[in-house]
């Protein structure tokens, strides 16, 4: 229900996005250029006779290959007719042409690509492959082979070229369909009964309709230049004003009257160009609500500390503040976090997801997401100032005396590179060894983290070994170095329980026998209670509270961790570490 | 990996079939007035039933494709109905022009736009917004057009390069490069435009993976995240991308011949359209599904070369 609702929410308030969505694309300023020199097009081809001065087919003999002026706007081609006139007049032929282009491409691709995502196996086998193939195609090439079977409208070549066009569509919506098909709301739309005609066209539609806009302007501009190419190479209605027609006759008196190349490459080019923005700026909308922000500027670090840290605390966090780059600003989100960690100890920092507890480790490595930095406050490893570091100063801490071990075991090794290899190279930048050196030393520690054939390991490329096995080459690559201090991020949540408890029976081994200190950031208080010493609770980018494990279970302080506890009372894990007294009570609540 | 090749080269097999019958249906299936275009106003009906008869048009359909696929199969694909030559050797001699501009034009694809998409993805900021805006402008400028800005500024103003012809590299190596350069130019700028946009995407995907931070995390130095295994892993993406602009400049080619009298197989198509010479038009879209075939199996095995989890299969 729960993770239902808001799902609802997001589709029910599509319309007035949608509504906001255009406003918003026509307040970009690129936005605005491209919908206005779309809108001239358009203009100038319905009203093509207000416009043109002459006459498109007139022929007036002296002015064969004129100069720009006296009534000829832009001079006269090489049969002494007016340029201008016949780019005004060639903007319909344009215009149609690339209508029908990208409605056969939309119409042939979406509905295709609707069906093979909706329905799926058999029928998108047999659908990929058609689509494929007519990506094989050079399309020049195959409507040249059908000019003269398609007669000399060039229309009917733009409806074969709308064909070819449409494995775009195609494909971008199966993807997007395939996507949002097991969405918990289209799940609901078909318990409920509702026909599958009725599911595609609310629900899935919907969340196709974005992309495809942004397809079809892109298509145009694509359909557009084909069309100019293909009459410039003399195919369709010689009858017509084109485009593509007065760049021809223009080249063949290029070397009498060279400015007549310009001005239809000119309208060819603005026009493509701003089918282009107008796609940039609708799918910067949808990606960021917004026009890509600058980097916001650094705000000064107001907090100088100059300090030093008890002699028995290797890590010390005083007022940390970290913020991500927004539409207005930097967006904050761990809010001064103050955090003391002692040598020896293991340390859980607790909390819901969202919390900041990962950011905040990241702080530490230096290894923020794109965009991400500490905006304040200082970092104390062991009485060392790690705010201000250069990468180059931290490249030195890394992998040497600080070391990470992730969530998401698979995600973590590089599926391109033999386990080894990826064990080998940062024992060689980061501590100096010898390739043999290092190898023997990865090989070692393969078999210290329990793996039973670390050569078979060693050799093994990532997708060949399981996440149990995948996590120990983890903590492996981590704990080579032997380092101070050991941030673990949620490093049992993503493996089977049993796999769980002997990963953590392993790392409280490594940290008893190597003397480490250990981050253990985690959301499960059965994993604090089984492993740490003591404990911090994050809320909403701030740590709430702090205290020795024994204490905090005992006697919770603060609301949000009474709440955590009572919440975690059904886990069956808790019970059996530490069974705490004010259980019914909180319960209870 | 065998089994992984055979299924491609099936694939393109069926493809090379289906295509070669679909077109010959549509271009063989309206060849009415092609008696009249090439005996011109004057031919008496007769002339004209004498002259499809010689052609061969008058049988069937399916018996003229028949026999064209039986000639076609051991290399033989007919006469050209309006020049004096054998359609098979005619392409033989223009194949070569076409894929050494268009060799030379993916290759200089590739190099392009790896550099700049890499650049663009990892210094952000004014370097890729240069590149951004040069993508804009790449995609909006038709390289025919853009071949006669560069014949107008290059040839016909400033001299410095031939503005039309082409020599074989073993007759001049030197007097090839320079006939190729403007051609080249022309054909690439769209591409390079459009591909680097695609690595800096795919480069900026591999360097959000979470196998970043965590070599990082181990000491790894940048240098060698972003060349060893970034590129490695955005390399299948740009590999694909090459092989979707390969099928484009194929089509390229056919303008840029024409504008600097380059005599290839896109000229002859254009000739052959233009006239109604159907078996070369036949011969020029088989040659070049062969060909497109032929480069995508060989991007499929190098991607699967690259991907262990195929190549150990």
């Amino acid at each position: 229900m729960t993770d239902a609702s808001p799902q609802t929410n997001a589709t029910a308030s599509q319309g007035p996005q949608r509504r906001s969505m255009v406003k918003s694309v026509l307040k970009s300023p690129l936005g605005a250029l491209s919908v206005l020199l779309i809108l001239a097009v358009v203009l100038t081809a319905l009203f093509a006779p207000l416009i043109a001065a002459n006459d498109p087919a007139a022929i007036q003999i002296f002015r064969v290959n004129a100069a720009p002026g006296d009534g000829y706007l832009l001079g006269g081609d090489g049969s002494g007719r007016d340029i201008f006139s016949r780019l005004v007049y060639g903007a319909r032929n344009t215009l149609l042409g690339t209508l029908i282009a990208v409605g056969v491409a939309a119409i042939v691709g979406v509905s295709a690509g609707l069906a093979a995502g909706y329905h799926g196996r058999k029928l998108e086998v047999g659908a990929s492959w058609l689509f494929d193939a007519l990506m094989a195609l050079p399309a020049m090439i195959v409507l040249l082979a059908f000019y003269q079977a398609l007669g000399a409208s060039i229309h009917l070549s733009m409806v074969v070229f709308g064909v070819m066009l449409s494995p775009g569509f195609f494909r971008l919506t199966r993807t997007l369909v395939k996507g949002v098909k097991n969405e918990l709301y289209v799940d609901a739309a078909r318990v409920s009964g509702l026909s599958n005609l009725r599911i595609i066209s609310r629900h899935i539609l919907r969340v196709v309709r974005a992309p495809v806009v942004i397809q079809t302007s892109i298509v145009a501009g694509i359909a557009l230049v084909i069309q100019a190419g293909l009459e410039f190479l003399g195919l369709g209605d010689p009858g017509t004003p084109t485009w593509g027609g007065v760049l021809q006759s223009a080249f063949e008196n290029m070397y009498v009257s060279p400015q007549a190349v310009i001005w239809p490459g000119l309208a060819i080019s603005i026009t493509v160009a701003s089918f282009v923005l107008l796609a940039n700026s609708i799918r910067d909308q949808l990606q960021h609500g917004g026009p890509p922000a600058r980097l916001p500027k650094l705000p000064e670090r107001r907090s100088v500390f100059d300090r030093q840290a008890e002699a028995d605390v290797l890590l010390s966090l005083r007022g940390v503040k970290i913020g991500y780059p927004g539409t207005s600003g930097w967006r904050e989100v761990v809010h001064g976090v103050d955090l003391d960690v002692r040598r020896g100890e293991v340390l859980g920092l607790v909390g819901e997801s969202g919390s900041g507890k990962s950011q905040t480790a990241f702080a530490v490595l230096g290894l923020l997401g794109t965009g991400g930095h500490v905006l304040d406050g200082s970092i104390l490893f062991d009485g060392e100032e790690l705010l201000g570091k250069s990468d180059e100063e931290m490249h030195g801490l890394r992998g040497k005396r600080i070391a990470y071990v992730p969530q998401e075991p698979m995600s973590n090794l590089d599926p391109s590179f033999r386990i080894g290899s990826q064990l080998v190279e940062p024992l060689m930048t980061a501590q100096g060894m010898s390739r043999r050196e290092a190898r023997a030393h990865a090989l070692d520690m393969l078999g210290r983290v329990g793996l039973p054939d670390p050569k078979r390991t060693f050799n093994a490329y990532p997708h060949e070994i399981s996440g149990g096995m995948a996590q120990r080459v983890l903590i492996a690559g981590a704990v080579a170095t032997y380092p101070d201090l050991l941030i673990a991020d949620e490093p049992t949540t993503a493996l089977d329980v049993t796999v769980q408890a002997e990963i953590l029976e392993l790392l409280r081994e490594l940290q008893a026998e190597f003397g480490m200190t250990i981050v253990m950031v985690t959301h499960n208080f059965g994993v604090v209670a089984d492993i740490c010493d003591s404990v911090a609770v994050m809320r909403q980018g701030e740590i709430v509270e702090q205290n020795k494990v024994t204490d905090l279970f005992a006697n919770p302080t603060h609301d949000y961790t009474k709440n955590l506890l009572a919440a975690v009372l059904d886990d069956v894990e808790v019970r059996r570490y530490s069974p705490p007294k004010f259980a019914p009570q909180e319960a209870a609540q | 990996m065998l089994k992984y090749l055979s299924r491609k080269l099936l694939s393109g097999i069926c493809l090379l079939f289906i295509v070669s019958a679909v077109t010959f249906v549509l271009i063989f299936g309206s060849t009415e007035n092609v008696a009249r275009n090439i005996l011109g106003e004057s031919a008496t009906t007769e002339d004209i039933a004498a002259y499809n008869h010689q052609l061969g048009i008058d049988r069937p359909l399916l018996v003229q494709y028949g026999s064209w696929l039986q000639g076609a199969l051991s290399g033989d694909l007919g006469d050209s109905w309006t020049r004096n030559q054998r359609v098979a050797p005619s392409l033989q001699s223009r194949l070569p022009v076409t894929l050494s501009i268009v060799g030379v034009a993916v290759l200089l694809t590739g190099v392009f736009s790896v550099v700049l998409g890499v650049t663009a993805a990892v210094r952000r900021g004014l370097a890729d917004q240069i590149i951004q805006v040069i993508s804009v402008v790449g995609f909006a400028i038709p390289n025919f057009w853009l071949g006669l800005l560069l014949v107008l500024l290059f040839a016909v103003h400033l001299q410095w390069l031939p503005p039309t012809g082409y020599v074989s590299f073993s007759a001049s190596p030197k007097q090839w490069a320079a006939a190729l350069v403007l051609p080249v130019a022309a054909l690439v700028f769209s591409g390079i435009a459009s591909s680097s946009q695609q690595v800096r995407g795919a480069v900026i995907d591999a360097l959000n993976q979470d196998y970043v931070r965590t070599l990082r995390a181990r000491g790894v130095r940048r240098s060698s995240i972003l060349y060893r295994h970034a590129l490695r892993n955005a390399l299948p993406a740009a590999l694909t991308v090459l092989s979707v602009q390969f099928v484009a400049l194929l089509g390229g080619a056919a303008v840029i011949e024409r504008i600097f009298a380059i005599p290839g197989l896109g000229s002859l198509t254009v000739d052959a359209a233009l006239q109604g010479d159907v078996p070369v038009l036949m011969g020029v879209v088989v040659t070049l599904v062969i060909v497109v075939v032929i480069v995508n199996i060989m991007i499929d095995v190098l991607n699967a070369m690259l991907n262990p989890k195929v190549r150990l299969q």
